[in-house]
């Protein structure tokens, strides 16, 4: 096994062209797993904690930018007014010393379906920039970056520079069952975000599918449902259907973490419960918690 | 592979590192510091947990070669002074009194994560004792003993500054 270790973005560029079968490693808490269990020998480890730009974030064109290198404590501590969702996610991940380690762009490599990262950034209408030497940036939306269990779109000379998200212009909850607050895989996931100046609302599920993905149909019924201009109580009928749609949207599996019936039913429940709090705090003029755990059951 | 890194203060260069190996058998098996535990290796139970760079993470998820220029603090770091003649830290004394080591094997992990959550948050809630130890395991389920500790050395670290 090779370790290369680039100190800036362009060699680590280069070295991903040259080396296109180097697999990528930020905090490691995915990569390690796989290599102290034997499961994965890669040819050569990428470590990209020595490109320091990667864990950078920076608001740019109205949104913001970021690197792929910052760890979820401090999308917590730095990022959880801009993007609640996201960082509601973050703090259901793993532990603290996971959490100082482990980043979106590593989940994000690592495609499993149950990344906690990954429904808010679906939700929250995110794109991934990618580069290459050969070829230079391209962006990808999330939606359209993960193509199958723990595949992503990426091409194999391409790296995973950051994210680009907007800040949040509504509520945003995150909803994730397990059998503890802390160090879970995700039983099932769901995401929801308001965006109140479009009049749309946006969703996310995890541990669901084969990949994380929207819920289109529960999107555009809510959206048509909701009392946009008068900001008129979420009738329960509303947000029931909603959790149904959303539930439709899912194919779970059966596995040793929960039966698909049981996550269809949990997806149900999530979906109508975060729309229901996202939907009071958008009518309280509150753009929603930040970075909390979330909300009790109700 | 060559790993030049900083322990406990002291410059280190380790020859013949693989590759692939962990942070946390570099520190026990080719630096003779067996503090930090080797328990789950998939970063679940926090029995190996270092600073690196001032920050706690789980050494067993740390590549060796990730650590190359960094600094790393392991519970072998904590007490002051040389060996023979050393004052444990406030957190060591106070989970020695407060009788928060069974079989001892999470207990390093425990006071290094503890240490940081002082370090950061002088006088932590109950709830917050619990949350930042979300991730160190007690397999002999000692947490009131352990929780008990914690609180014990922010009153003790609280008093003497």
């Amino acid at each position: 096994m090779d370790f290369l270790r680039p100190a800036t973005w362009q060699d680590a560029l280069a070295v991903k062209a040259e080396r296109p079968d180097a697999l990528p490693v930020q905090g490691g808490t995915d990569v390690m797993v796989e290599i102290n269990f034997d499961r994965r020998r890669p040819a050569a480890l990428l470590d990209l904690t020595g490109v320091r730009a990667l864990a950078d974030w920076d608001p740019a064109d109205g949104r913001l930018r970021v690197g792929a290198g910052v760890p979820y404590a401090r999308l917590i501590t730095e990022l959880g007014r801009s993007l609640p969702g996201l960082a509601q996610a973050s703090r259901t991940v793993g532990s603290p010393q996971i959490r100082n380690r482990g980043t979106v762009g590593g989940n994000l490599g690592a495609a499993s379906p149950a990344g906690d990262g990954h429904p808010p950034l679906l939700a929250g209408d995110a794109v991934v920039e990618a580069e290459s030497a050969a070829r230079g940036v391209r962006m990808i939306p999330v939606a359209e970056f993960f193509t199958g269990v723990k595949r992503t779109a990426l091409a194999p000379d391409e790296l995973i520079r950051a994210f680009w998200a907007a800040p949040a212009s509504g509520p945003q909850y995150f909803s994730k069952i397990g059998t503890r607050n802390a160090m879970v895989i995700a039983v099932c996931s769901f995401a929801v975000a308001l965006h109140p100046r479009e009049r749309r609302v946006g969703t996310g599920l995890g541990s669901a599918a084969p990949t994380p993905r929207r819920a289109p149909a529960a999107e555009a019924f809510i959206a048509h449902e909701l009392d946009w201009d008068g900001r008129g109580p979420l009738s329960e009928a509303a947000a029931r259907r909603f959790g149904e749609l959303v539930a439709e949207a899912a194919s779970p599996i059966d596995d040793v973490r929960g039966t698909g019936d049981y996550r269809r039913r949990a997806l149900s429940v999530m979906a109508r419960r975060t729309l229901t709090w996202a939907w009071n705090d958008h009518r309280a003029g509150s753009t929603g918690s930040v970075g909390s755990l979330g909300r009790e059951a109700s | 592979m060559r790993v030049n890194l900083t322990v406990n203060g002291s410059h280190q260069v380790v020859d013949d590192v693989w590759e692939g190996e962990s942070l946390l058998f570099l520190l026990r098996e080719r630096m003779g510091l067996p503090g930090s535990k080797n328990a789950c290796e998939q970063g679940e139970c926090g029995s190996c947990t270092v600073y690196l760079d001032g920050l706690p993470v789980c050494s067993c998820l740390v590549a060796a070669g990730q650590a190359e220029g960094r600094k790393v603090r392991t519970v072998e770091g904590l007490a002051e002074g040389q060996p023979g003649d050393e004052r444990l830290d406030p957190v060591q004394e106070a989970f020695l009194e407060a009788g928060a080591v069974q079989c001892g094997f999470c207990t390093p992990g425990l006071i290094v994560q503890s240490h940081d959550l002082i370090e950061r948050n002088p006088a932590p809630t109950d709830a917050e004792i619990r949350e930042a130890l979300a991730g160190n395991l007690c397999r002999c389920t000692g947490y009131e003993k352990i929780v008990d500790a914690v609180r014990l050395a922010a009153e003790r670290k609280a008093a003497a500054s």
